[in-house]
């Protein structure tokens, strides 16, 4: 603890102080020595105050004023070129009936549900089976690691050419099972699911995470359940599961926000420059139609109403999770 | 070893609930040793599934690097060996996109976005972790709240901050910002320095040392494997970042690795000239110089993920 913080001593009179009045200094009775101490106490905070001011310039000029500017322009019609207009509440208004939001919500909605839990799945199927593979984890975990190291623009490359429907190489593996592979770049059904499926590429850091929580497991929980008797199923609901929920809840909450705000993948694939005739609106996801509003049609305050939209939907959703989180993830220490 | 034993014991005696066996009585070799077969078995499956996936993982790679040395009509034949291996799309590509420039460009930012926010990173996080006063606990709340603020909410009035110092078009928006720290690396930096010992920094400072000189040449130092950390997150995600360069470059010459692979997408691509020998190449260019750096510091990103949780 501080100095400040440091209860009186039996020849020193002063009161025990809590560190939320030390610098007020109730009282000043004369005494140099404390008055001395809030000296330091004063140095104290403008030497922290420096080594905190990049953050703080940072949070004013990079945060805060565009939260209160961008909730600004959220009510007004805004180009960059002409000064922003006051339009009150219209912009919301203008998104409850453009049909084009509406699809991107859906879609995004879509491909959130569709790929957390895939990924959850398959990320701790591949962290059991590392916890189970001894001396050849480490190298199995390397390669399941590395195509997290891939640029998203070359996923949605790779995607395009794995998933493409006449000769890609997805379509002619399930075809030496007899199955007949969808158009997964053109069939508007098929393409967010391919989508997902190529998004599953990079689970290497969940399955890294689910696998140090599965070491961390203490050894003796399972032996003392099998002294119980119980077996692999009982031991895997009853002792792994609870002990590894947190890095569970962890993953499906920053996949769920990530979901939500996927945009490189599905951008390179199928918007931009020069592509608008292979655009597809099934790949259309919220954050893409929120940058072609701001950066291709200028309109600065419509995309703006539209990320405080994402900005609630995202608060919204992590919230749920955390309130269904109380109820089944346990943490240790923590009854 | 003994537990060895004691789990095989156990399963053997799992295996025939009907089998009551008094404890002091060694096992019969016939279900051990079954048991031990099947747990033979069972690592043998796990090998061959780790096998199989481990090619499913890797293959998009194979694949990709073997398309880069075929020739135009045979880039989608999923051939593993290229029918006809030719180098000349790599001299292709190099003719047709400023590649070089693109990677210098990229390397530029990488470094800068990198080193800035590494150091001042470490400096908020050390204001953070070694200094008490009044309000810490509130302000290191806001800093994990911006954590979960999307980047869509500030983008625009950042792009209009940038436009206002007539930087669009520039390299600088691009790493500039990095300038003031961010927020998970603060964050993991606070937590690494939490656990080195208080004394010894309290006896630095009672032999004279500054607040600053504590900082520099006691507590970075011995930060290391942690600013390492932070370091390479921060290469990754720079060296793939689209969004930041889609908002911020406008001209051909200052396009960043990502950028400028999209805009070959864009022009090469199915909505283009169907050159797609071109954009593959490309992407392997893009691609291996993280995978270099992936081996390279291959064990601090594998741990860095598994004590932090690298967001996905």
């Amino acid at each position: 603890m501080s100095t400040a913080t440091r209860p009186g001593t039996s020849s020193d009179p002063e009161p025990a102080r809590t560190p939320a009045d030390a610098p007020t200094g109730v009282a000043p009775a004369g005494d140099a020595r404390r008055r001395g101490r809030r000296r330091a106490a004063r140095r104290n905070i403008l030497s922290a105050l420096l080594f905190l001011s990049p953050w703080i310039v940072g949070f004013l000029v990079f945060t805060a004023w565009p939260m209160i500017y961008s909730a600004y322009l959220s009510l007004t019609d805004y180009d960059v070129i002409n000064n922003p207009e006051f339009v009150g509440i219209e912009n919301y208004v203008e998104m409850a009936s453009d049909d084009k939001l509406l699809l991107a919500l859906g879609n995004t909605a879509f491909f959130t549900l569709l790929q957390v839990p895939l990924y959850v799945v398959v990320s701790l199927g591949l962290a059991l089976l590392l916890d189970r593979a001894g001396r050849a984890s480490g190298f199995f975990r390397t390669v399941f690691f590395l195509p997290k190291m891939t640029p998203p623009v070359a996923i949605g490359i790779l995607f395009l050419l794995l998933f493409n429907g006449q000769n890609g190489l997805i379509n002619t593996v399930l075809g030496w099972f007899g199955i007949d592979g969808p158009s997964w770049t053109t069939d508007p059904t098929w393409v967010k699911p391919g989508l997902v499926f190529m998004s599953l590429w990079t689970v290497g850091a969940s399955v890294i995470i689910l696998l140090a929580a599965l070491r961390n497991v203490p050894k003796e929980l399972y032996e003392s359940a099998q002294l119980d008797g119980a077996g692999f199923w009982r031991q895997s609901f009853s002792v792994t599961l609870p002990m590894i929920s947190p890095a569970l809840f962890f993953i499906i909450v920053v996949n769920t926000i990530a979901g939500l705000q996927t945009f490189d993948e599905a951008y390179t694939a199928f918007f931009g420059a020069g592509n608008t005739t292979y655009s597809n609106d099934a790949a259309l996801f919220y954050v893409i139609y929120l940058f072609q509003q701001a950066f291709q049609f200028l309109n600065m305050g419509y995309a703006s109403a539209m990320a405080w939209l994402l900005f609630l939907v995202i608060m919204a959703v992590t919230a749920v999770q955390l309130i269904v989180s109380r109820r089944l993830v346990y943490y240790e220490g923590d009854r | 070893m003994t537990t060895d034993i004691r789990v095989a014991a156990a399963e053997a005696q799992a295996a025939r609930p009907d089998a009551v066996q008094p404890p002091q009585r060694p096992t019969p070799a016939g279900p051990r040793g079954r048991a031990r077969a099947r747990r033979r078995a069972g690592t043998v499956l796990t090998w061959i599934a780790l096998c199989l996936l481990g090619i499913v993982f890797v293959y998009p790679f194979v694949w990709l690097v073997s398309a880069s040395f075929k020739p135009r009509s045979q880039v989608f034949d999923n051939r593993l060996i290229p029918e006809t291996f030719t180098f000349d799309n790599y001299v292709q590509v190099w003719q047709e996109a400023p590649l070089a420039l693109w990677l210098l460009n990229t390397a530029i930012v990488t470094v800068l976005a990198a080193v800035t926010v590494t150091i001042s990173s470490a400096m908020v996080a050390w204001g953070f972790a070694y200094f008490r006063f009044r309000g810490r606990g509130f302000l290191f709340g806001l800093v994990l709240a911006t954590m979960m603020l999307p980047g869509a909410v500030t983008m625009i009035p950042t792009f209009l901050i940038w436009n206002a110092l007539g930087q669009v078009g520039t390299l600088t928006p691009l790493w500039a910002g990095n300038l003031f720290g961010s927020a998970f690396y603060i964050f993991l930096l606070r937590q690494f320095f939490l656990g080195l010992p208080r004394d010894l920094f309290e006896a630095a400072r009672i032999d004279g040392a500054s607040q600053w000189g504590v900082f520099w040449r006691i507590a970075l130092p011995l930060t290391g494997p942690a600013l390492a950390v932070v370091l390479v997150f921060e290469v990754q995600a720079v060296w793939t970042d689209l969004m930041k360069a889609l908002i911020y470059l406008r001209d051909s010459d200052t396009f960043t690795i990502p950028r400028g692979l999209k805009s070959l997408v864009d022009a090469y691509g199915f909505g283009g000239e169907w050159h797609w020998e071109i954009i593959v190449t490309a992407s392997v260019i893009t691609t291996v110089p993280l995978i270099i750096v992936f081996f390279l510091a291959q064990k601090r990103i594998i741990d860095g993920v598994a004590s932090t949780g690298l967001k996905g």
